[in-house]
């Protein structure tokens, strides 16, 4: 079982997403515009101790990727949870050619032409491999690091918690360990409704992902259900956006969240060695040092 | 027994339509009609619901309370009146239709069958616009002025787009695309506008459609508009909706994720105080039951669904307020000719 230490690291400082303003979004990208700065900002994490990166499947994590892989002695402790698909790679270019057109420029190889020809007898093989396809085509920029949870996407997640596809959750976690020896980790908005859709499939002690924060923003079902199942289910929970996007004062923010029985792990984003410290010491200071 | 739901147009907005419409309580989706085989195949095979290439047999066969049609917009039109004639509520994206007399006729029809009609203009559902009309309508900007509405996106950059997106029969094209959020955007804040006093359409990178609008308006009292659209920019990440609004008593500077208020007013406003205030979607959002891509997709899916079970005629997103979106649109397009 993976070892989920109790500080992760995120990545939407370092590619202009901020839920709260189009202005702050900008100014991170100025900052981060060569991998060089993120590279910086990673290092001081990794050098106070926070070893794991949770970071989007997006285009730019190829250049980090291949910057810890020629630094093997210097990187060994560090480890990656891939996040995948960045859905605007997929979602821009369905608008911008369609669908059918969008899968065949993503999976390599011949998968298109099975689906095609549409035979439904074969439907169900060609939707798990047309799956494992993206998967490795995401994967590829891992290869020879280290990656020992890998995790679907809000987007994707809650998508198929809607269209209630929910045999998909098991085939994911079941390729993930099967093809990386990995364990597969599932990021939503609807963490009530994932937990009970995941266990109707049958993933038993699933790693998770939601926001988790004082005000409730973005933790559909309330904050009330959002206490209960982390104390009463049985998952790994890992807590984002604890402050909600900058809403709530840090100490604030993490007073609350430390004190939620049944918290896993808090993943947070940073953009400065100073941001980086005050956050891990207030963890630290309401939550203890280690696990 | 809940509401049964048809999706027509299993795209990327029919999808995620789907999911929220059967994540609501007391509400399943049944029934889902597309072109694509392939794509109707999987859903009836994984989502278990009845699949069909044809809208009408959909609606005759599948017992439906209500349809979500999310196809082309030259569609909707033949699409929304065949099921409001089978007693069916409807729910269309936006824009309604092409011509405001296809609009008209519908709201009328839906009126006359007493059939919940809603489109898809999810701003209006955005807590940061709601909490500018609240403010514009109570009088905090005092009379306004001035409005400026914009939205910036990446839909077409450099390569050719290949969906009907890039048809104007179809109902491609930044105008109603893009510009027809803003248009609907600025109703909603400020009230449709009398005249467009000029327009011009615009081509970067397509052939066959306009990439970028701007157009002035004229407001009854005399208040002015400028609209500012381009779906060909590629520094925005996604669609950017921007609105700034002047008034005798300030100005209002608002967008998705935050609303800016200056105030002339030495006793401010509220809990607003003189000079710059600052709200954030965080603190403005209502949340919603189910999450997929935005609160604003999910509370517009829940009114529906909510107006149908009260019968509430009265709800926001009419076909009648669409109209007159889709009005000023064509008012674009013909200050645009007007011009040569």
């Amino acid at each position: 079982m993976a070892n989920i230490d109790r500080i992760l690291f995120g990545d939407n400082q370092f590619f202009g997403v901020n839920h709260m303003s189009e202005e702050k979004a900008r100014q991170q990208l100025v900052k981060f515009k060569d991998s060089s700065a993120i590279i910086k900002v990673l290092d001081d994490a990794y050098d106070m101790g926070i070893r794991t990166f949770m970071c989007t499947t997006h285009d730019r994590i190829g250049e980090i990727c291949d910057h810890m892989r020629a630094d093997r002695e210097r990187y060994k402790d560090f480890i990656y949870f891939p996040c995948m698909p960045y859905a605007h790679k997929y979602a821009n270019s369905v608008s911008q050619i369609g669908v059918m057109e969008t899968i065949q420029r993503f999976a390599p190889g011949g998968v298109m032409s099975t689906i095609v020809r549409g035979a439904v007898g074969t439907l169900t093989r060609d939707v798990y491999s047309l799956m494992s396809l993206l998967i490795d085509a995401e994967m590829k920029r891992f290869e020879r690091l280290n990656t020992p949870v890998i995790f679907l996407q809000n987007v994707v997640t809650d998508l198929l918690l809607g269209l209630k596809l929910y045999p998909v959750f098991r085939e994911f976690s079941r390729y993930i360990n099967e093809r990386y020896g990995a364990e597969a980790g599932f990021i939503t908005m609807n963490l009530p409704l994932l937990l009970d859709a995941l266990s109707q499939a049958g993933v038993e002690n699933p790693i998770v992902c939601a926001n988790i924060n004082k005000i409730g923003f973005r933790m559909s079902g309330g904050v009330d259900a959002y206490r209960d199942l982390l104390r009463t289910r049985k998952c790994r929970a890992i807590a984002m956006s604890v402050l909600a996007s900058g809403a709530i004062p840090p100490q604030e923010a993490i007073q609350w969240v430390s004190g939620l029985e049944g918290l896993q792990s808090i993943v947070f984003g940073a953009s400065s060695h100073g941001n980086i410290r005050q956050t891990q010491e207030l963890i630290h200071s309401y939550w203890g040092a280690d696990r | 027994m809940g509401i049964r739901v048809g999706i027509v147009g299993a795209g990327k907005m029919g999808l995620s339509h789907f999911a929220i419409a059967n994540a609501l309580p007391d509400t399943a989706v049944v029934a889902v009609c597309d072109t694509s085989r392939y794509v109707a195949s999987v859903l009836n095979k994984y989502a278990g619901v009845q699949t069909f290439s044809a809208y009408e047999k959909m609606i005759d066969e599948a017992r439906l309370d209500a349809v979500i049609v999310a196809t082309p917009t030259s569609t909707h039109f033949a699409c929304a009146q065949y099921a409001l004639e089978r007693d069916v509520h409807v729910f269309v994206e936006k824009p309604l239709t092409l011509s405001p007399a296809e609009s008209r006729a519908l709201s009328e029809l839906a009126i006359r069958q007493q059939r919940i009609n809603q489109v898809g203009f999810h701003n209006r559902f955005i807590g940061t616009f709601q909490e500018a009309q609240r403010l514009v309508r109570a009088g905090a900007l005092g009379k306004v002025s001035n409005v400026h509405g914009s939205a910036f996106g990446q839909v077409v950059v450099k390569e050719q787009n290949r969906t009907w997106r890039a048809s104007k029969s179809e109902g491609g094209g930044c105008l109603h695309d893009y510009a027809s959020h803003v248009i609907d955007l600025l109703n909603f804040l400020v009230g449709p506008p009398a005249h467009v006093r000029g327009a011009r359409l615009q081509t970067i990178f397509s052939r066959n459609v306009e990439d970028a609008v701007s157009a002035v308006f004229a407001y009854p009292g005399d208040a002015s508009g400028i609209l500012e659209t381009n779906w060909s920019d590629d520094s925005y990440r996604k669609m950017t909706t921007t609105v700034t609004i002047h008034g005798t008593g300030g100005k209002l500077v608002v967008d998705r994720q935050e609303l800016q208020l200056y105030l002339r007013e030495p006793r401010g406003f509220e809990d607003y105080v003189e000079g710059w205030n600052t709200r954030y979607i965080t603190g403005l959002q209502k949340p919603v039951g189910f999450y997929l891509r935005g609160e604003e997709y999910s509370a517009q899916l829940e009114a529906f669904t909510d107006a149908i079970r009260t019968g509430n005629m009265a709800h926001e997103n009419s076909f009648a307020s669409a109209y007159e979106t889709d009005r000023v649109v064509d008012l674009i397009i013909q200050a645009n000719k007007a011009a040569g």
